[in-house]
């Protein structure tokens, strides 16, 4: 297993995912079995291969320092649950 | 057992474009709350962040000015945290190749003078502003809290130093000559008030002698130059009575409390630090080529450094002057001014700025450049002392009341009576009346005791309310005794 239990809660709870036992058993298998699958890519001789952050020949896409149009506040907070005097609200953060 | 303490420090600055560092909303602070915000900065699905060129220009020209090396290839890394401040639950930083590495920069202390390298400058996006509610105020204890999208995605240089600072300082003199620099090279405003300049500090203890680092502390809520330097004193003490006692360190980030005068434990959501970076695939890498820098190089203003020198070559000051004069941009342009209107003697407006004017400017608490007092007014004052229509204390007075009021001296002058009293028959008369009020004073005098002939000649400025001329006061009471 390249891939404990302990791991699957640890990104869980990364990600703020609530998991029950059984299915931090099950996804720790099923991780298990993409790495595995990506682990093969490590089989490889990359030596001589520079990392590649994008998959794309694309360099130096700058803008100018421009001010442009930006929302209403109004339509900035449409989605938000809860608001008050024209911001988002969050339960308390500790 | 004798400890030093090893500080570093992290000073993150929002630098002064006019939009964000991924989106074309202003950045202008202390607007409307949720006003600055648009599907980039607010994280909406599918929206597409594009950099600042001039965020980028901008951090470059802050490494060429400490002496970094810039990289000629950059990218932009997602820094994975959940917090409330960032929309994205992501922020986005530099992570393994920042922009700027392996600076320093030169500090001179009252009594030696040391360097502090910089590990890296990196460029990243500024987060949103919490408004705690309830609990005084403070995250711990608050009911709920607001949320201001406005300061998100503001571009945000963070200057990372080598743990090379030994004292509070050392520390302090850092953090000043670092916004002295920025602020010369324009890239911010460096308010403190505004947090557009916020500095955290890392600070351990270790026996003296050895080598490797003790646990550190992180402390946070340094809003002024005062703050970290007295919060770094009372963390010193802290661990140091702990490690005297034999307890251990906890690595920790603590906040410093300025009016209860403590650094206390801060409570935040327990952050693994676990940021999972990874490159941004919104954002493709950047490249400059050797030629765009040097040309930013040569483009660099005058710095600091140079300005001291330039003020101790071209104007004779001493080094002490020319260093504190140029602390802040705005002294030096102040002094400068002042200089080119008066056209005499350097040193004489040095002594005025770095003298009365800083006195009243820290007891007011008051920034130079919002000071009533402008060069024209102390040029034309120190002109009255030269041609003698006032003596230097009665200058002192209108210089007190030029700061309160911002009156031109000549009107201060005649409003109040204060020319100097330079007649000869005028002063002799007092002269002639002191010596006849004092003659236990007189007669100390004649027994050689030196004092005696000050306190005759502060017993004739006080008859003439401070405007006698005092070299005429000393020559005629040294003729008639």
């Amino acid at each position: 297993m390249a891939i404990s239990e302990k791991d699957v809660k640890h990104v869980a709870w990364l990600a703020r995912l609530a998991l029950d036992d059984a299915e931090v058993e099950k996804f720790a298998k099923q991780l298990d079995v993409i790495l595995e699958h990506a682990g093969k890519i490590a089989e490889l001789d990359t030596e001589d291969v520079q990392p590649t952050a994008h998959a794309i020949p694309l360099k130096n896409v700058l803008r100018e320092d421009k001010v442009g149009r930006c929302l209403a506040p109004e339509v900035a907070l449409a989605n938000a649950p809860h608001q008050e005097d024209q911001a988002f609200v969050v339960p308390r953060i500790v | 057992m004798e400890y030093e303490s090893v500080i570093g420090l992290e000073i993150h600055v929002e630098l002064d474009t006019e939009s964000k560092m991924f989106c074309s909303c202003s950045t202008r602070f202390g607007e409307a709350p949720n006003t600055q915000t648009c599907p980039v900065c607010l994280g909406m699905p599918g929206s597409l962040p594009v950099p600042n060129k001039k965020a980028v220009e901008y951090v470059i020209r802050t490494g060429l000015a400490i002496f970094c090396d810039i990289s000629l290839f950059s990218q932009f890394h997602r820094k994975n945290y959940f917090y409330p401040d960032m929309p994205k639950n992501y922020q986005i930083s530099q992570y393994d190749i920042p922009l700027c590495i392996d600076g320093h920069v030169d500090l001179e202390m009252e009594e030696y003078a040391t360097t502090i390298g910089v590990t890296r400058i990196h460029l990243e996006e500024d987060t949103g502003k919490l408004l705690h509610i309830g609990g005084a105020g403070r995250i711990a204890g608050a009911d709920y809290s607001q949320v201001d999208f406005n300061r998100a995605g503001v571009p945000l240089m963070e200057i990372v130093s080598e743990p090379d600072i030994r004292t509070p300082e050392e520390a302090k003199a850092y953090a000043q000559k670092i916004r002295a620099i920025l602020v010369s090279l324009g890239v911010s405003d460096c308010n403190m008030d505004q947090g557009s300049m916020r500095v955290d500090a890392n600070i351990s203890l270790r026996p003296v002698g050895r080598e490797e680092f003790g646990v550190k502390a992180e402390l946070k809520n340094l809003n002024s130059f005062r703050s970290l330097q007295r919060g770094l004193a009372y963390e010193i003490e802290r661990q140091t009575k702990a490690l005297q006692n034999g307890e251990a360190i906890v690595q920790e980030t603590r906040h410093w409390d300025e009016t209860k005068n403590t650094t206390s434990t801060l409570r935040t959501k327990e952050y693994a630090h676990d940021y999972r970076y990874f490159p941004d695939p919104d954002l493709v890498p950047m490249e400059f080529d050797q030629e765009w820098i040097e040309g930013l190089r040569a483009e660099l203003p005058e710095l600091p450094d140079e300005r001291k020198e330039r003020y101790m070559s071209d104007f004779g000051l001493p080094a002490h002057d020319a260093n504190l004069l140029v602390e802040t941009k705005a002294t030096g342009d102040f002094f400068e001014a002042a200089v080119a209107l008066y056209g005499g003697d350097a040193k004489t407006m040095s002594n005025w700025i770095l003298g009365d004017l800083t006195y009243y400017l820290n007891a007011e608490n008051v920034e130079i450049d919002d000071s009533e007092v402008k060069p024209a007014h102390l040029v034309e004052m120190v002109k009255l002392i030269d041609d003698g229509t006032i003596s230097g204390k009665i200058a002192k007075e209108i210089f007190s009341e030029m700061f309160k009021t911002g009156k031109m001296p000549k009107a201060i002058v005649e409003e109040k009576g204060m020319t100097q009293i330079s007649g000869e028959d005028e002063i002799a008369k007092i002269v002639d009346d002191v010596i006849a009020q004092n003659p236990d004073a007189v007669k100390e005098f004649h027994d050689g005791r030196e004092r005696a002939f000050g306190f005759l000649v502060g017993q004739a400025m006080r008859l003439t309310k401070g405007r006698g001329n005092p070299q005429l006061i000393n020559k005629l009471l040294k003729g008639k005794l």
